[in-house]
């Protein structure tokens, strides 16, 4: 429960601090994570644009991994990948 | 200030507008209001004003832009009436808990059914519980200057919430009566130039407007406005003050004529303060020691102010032009909470009249009056109407 | 345009947010923002997108935002631009601002159908993009007027007499284009460069431009999630969901939808796509299947007409 009173927040319902969801951590939800094969990975990127919750990270123009704070396991970035480098592994299964 | 002019209430009101010069205005049409909007469009097509003209497809609509602009950094006014506001209804809750201050002229007109186009407070009473300050005129001067007064009111940072302007359908829409304006840069410096806060258009500092909150913190936020409301009581009075300074016209939040003596007591709001008054100094003439209060501010209700207005008094009447079928209406039920904490209250009786802009007149309020003083008549009575 | 460049773009949208895995919605918006550099003011209307990027005290917005309630996204919207004309002819503000609004179907199709109307015709200048999923999905898979006939909701199950919704939807694309605005388009999410590119047009356009996107709901479609975009593709090249743009008066197939039209690509059945969704099971069943043969009839019907519009 939160504990912030009335006048503490900004006035009519606004919030101030710009892209905050990144600190609710929807990764928790996830029952398959998906794992990259750099061997067989372009860096095509189509993982990256179809992503529904940002969880591909690219630096440089590379794909460098997931976002598993955030990622939901939905799985469209294994459906998608054109060279199937990237599978859905069940959470909590080595 | 100007020469004094004949001009009806609509039109003054457009007239305080154009002094003011709102960024953004949008509406949409219906009587009695129409007057305000028609006026106000040829000041936008001669090019006498800044403002942005938005001609909505609803009202809904209407104060939808409203709030999309007041939100975005804008002073903003509009109008309605009756099924106008009622179609508003949804979108009045949304501004005040956004805490938009916009100003709405409501030329006050019944609700259907049956449709009638004339005056009674029933549209307005609807929005009583949105979290809107609501000021009640009784004459076209008044919806003049609670105009401006309104602009500095919902604007003040401790305040910041819309505000309806009411002034009774036809009876001051569309009826000349004397104005007397005050001059443009004096309504200017009173009331000052729009401050923002958190603008949407300021997208280096990108603001959330209107987000989701679930019970953990909707009742934290819906206390803001009333909060805000608490706070409105003093603001109201502090530039009621203020404009008695630069237009000699003092107002309060409830005004009371020859209550101080008075055993008996008529409330009410709107036009029928004049015709109260008129009774008031008949029957005086009489010997009988009548007073009356008229509501200025109805949302927040001063019920202090009403309270010591009422205090030590034999009997009350509340008129109220606007009826809660099932129970006592509004301005009586108000009235009622403001004395009750009092130790030898009043008999409060109320009279319910003028629905869908019945004629009121003034030996119905002698008969009132005459009425409480012989202790008599029902808690809640329907004046005038053939059973 | 490749997704190398696009990677350099900000996330207008950030993660955090609360669609269910695998929503097209975000991956549509997040398109859309791209198609764009300058900066923007977006307007939602309520629903899951609404709701689920904006739950207090948590924002998933980096750019100003703005819902006011269900059905009047382009109303509050006009009132941002019209607020933004005014300030800018007064010289209170520089900058060159773009205003987008997101709705559902039921924002769209059904409950703002008047306010979007309106905002058309007084000719604001702003994007409106339709997130079609076709149902009222936030609050749990009901019929809107953009549910397809044969496709079983809350409100419009299947039974044992009724296949599930028994009416066509209106085609709202070709609705707000006989309000004559400068750009109307159909898109999908699969193919990104068409969404951005349309999105760009619709964006830059001075006026009022709408986008109508398809957006695949594992909830309310019951398909898997990971299936999002493959659907997305389906619905293209099934016919299902044409892509093409209406600007100044021409009318355009586009995408996979142009190369069906040239001949290039089959196009593939309906029953493809029937058979691809849980909402569509029943249909599958003997006493149903008269259905499937209206839905392709109409299908092939609604895409030969587009084709004359198109002059192909």
């Amino acid at each position: 429960m939160a504990n912030e009173g009335s006048s503490s927040l900004p006035a009519g319902g606004m919030i101030i601090e710009a892209g905050s969801s990144k600190k609710y951590k929807t990764g928790e939800w996830r029952a398959q994570r998906p794992e990259v094969d750099k061997a067989k990975c372009t860096d095509c990127l189509t993982c990256w644009i179809y992503c529904p919750d940002n969880s591909v990270m690219v630096k440089d123009e590379k794909m460098v991994g997931f976002k598993y704070s955030h990622c939901k396991g939905c799985g469209i970035c294994a459906n998608q990948c054109p060279v199937k480098a990237i599978t859905m592994k069940e959470e909590g299964v080595e | 200030m100007s020469e004094p002019m004949a001009i009806n209430g609509d039109m003054a009101i457009a007239m305080a507008w154009k002094q003011i010069d709102p960024d953004v205005v949008a509406a949409y049409p219906i009587t009695p209001q129409t007057i305000i909007v028609e006026a106000f469009s040829d000041f936008v097509a001669n090019g006498e004003v800044n403002t942005e003209y938005v001609c909505a497809e609803s009202e809904h609509s209407a104060l939808t832009i409203c709030v999309g602009a007041s939100a975005a950094g804008a002073r903003v006014a509009t109008a309605t009436a009756s099924a106008g506001l009622a179609f508003m209804w949804e979108m009045l809750y949304v501004t005040a808990s956004m805490r938009m201050p916009i100003i709405m002229a409501v030329a006050n007109r019944t609700l259907s059914g049956p449709i009638n186009i004339h005056c009674d407070h029933s549209d307005a009473m609807g929005g009583r519980d949105s979290g809107w300050l609501q000021l009640f005129g009784e004459n076209v001067q008044e919806a003049y200057d609670n105009t401006i007064m309104a602009f500095r009111i919902a604007e003040d940072m401790r305040v910041r919430l819309p505000i309806m302007t009411c002034l009774d359908g036809f009876i001051i829409t569309h009826a000349l009566e004397r104005l007397e304006m005050l001059d443009d840069k004096t309504v200017k410096d009173f009331v000052g130039p729009f401050r923002p806060v958190r603008p949407l258009l300021d997208v280096k500092q990108p603001t959330t407007y209107g987000p989701l909150a679930m019970p953990d913190y909707y009742y934290e936020l819906k206390y803001q406005v009333q909060a805000s409301m608490d706070a409105a009581l003093d603001v109201a009075k502090k530039t009621m003050d203020d404009f008695a300074k630069v237009s000699g016209r003092k107002y309060h939040l409830a005004e009371g004529y020859r209550t101080e003596d008075a055993d008996y007591v008529m409330v009410a709001m709107g036009s029928t303060a004049g015709t109260m008054r008129y009774v008031v100094d008949q029957l005086r003439a009489q010997g009988k020691k009548v007073g009356a209060v008229k509501v200025r501010l109805f949302r927040p209700f001063p019920a202090a102010d009403v309270a010591k207005l009422l205090e030590g008094k034999k009997a009350v009447a509340v008129m109220d032009r606007a009826m809660s079928p099932g129970t006592g209406s509004p301005l009586y039920m108000d009235v009622l909470q403001s004395i009750s904490r009092m130790k030898d209250p009043p008999r409060v009786s109320n009279y319910v009249y003028g629905l869908g802009g019945r004629d009121l007149i003034p030996g119905q309020l002698t008969e009132v009056f005459q009425e409480i003083m012989a202790n008599k008549g029902d808690r809640i009575n329907f004046m005038g109407v053939r059973k | 345009m490749n997704l190398k460049e696009l990677s350099h773009t900000e996330e207008r949208l950030v993660e955090g947010h609360r669609l269910c895995a695998g929503c097209a919605e975000p991956i549509i918006a997040r398109q859309v923002l791209m198609g764009t550099s300058k900066p923007v003011v977006v307007a939602n209307a309520t629903g899951c997108f609404e709701v689920s990027t904006s739950n207090y005290p948590f924002t998933s917005w980096n750019v100003p935002w703005i819902h006011t309630a269900f059905e009047n996204a382009p109303a509050t919207i006009s009132g941002v631009e019209a607020a933004y004309n005014s300030l800018k002819r007064q010289n209170k503000i520089s900058e060159e601002v773009k205003f987008v609004v997101f709705g559902g179907d039921g924002a769209t199709y059904d409950i703002g159908f008047q306010s979007l109307s309106g905002a058309i015709e007084r000719g604001h200048d702003f994007l409106y993009v339709c997130f079609n999923n076709e149902a009222y999905m936030n609050t749990g898979i009901q019929r809107s007027g953009a549910t397809p006939k044969g496709a079983s909701t809350t409100t419009c199950p299947s039974g044992t007499c009724t296949p599930g919704k028994k009416e066509f939807p209106k085609d709202l694309t070709r609705i707000i284009i006989a309000h004559d605005l400068p750009y109307a388009a159909q898109a999908s999410p699969h193919n990104w460069k068409d969404l951005i590119e349309k999105s760009r047009k619709g964006i830059d356009t001075p006026g009022p431009a709408f986008i109508n996107v398809i957006s695949p709901c594992p909830r309310g479609w019951r398909h898997d999630g990971s299936q999002t975009i493959a659907l997305s593709k389906l619905a293209v090249e099934t016919c299902v969901w044409p892509l093409y743009e209406y600007e100044n008066g021409e009318w355009r197939v586009t995408g996979e939808s142009l190369r069906i039209a040239e001949g290039k690509k089959e196009k593939r059945p309906v029953m493809d796509w029937l058979n691809s969704q849980g909402r569509f099971k029943q249909l599958t069943k003997s006493k149903f299947s008269p259905v499937a043969d209206e839905i392709q009839q109409n299908v092939d019907k609604k895409w030969e007409s587009l084709l004359k519009l198109c002059h192909m």
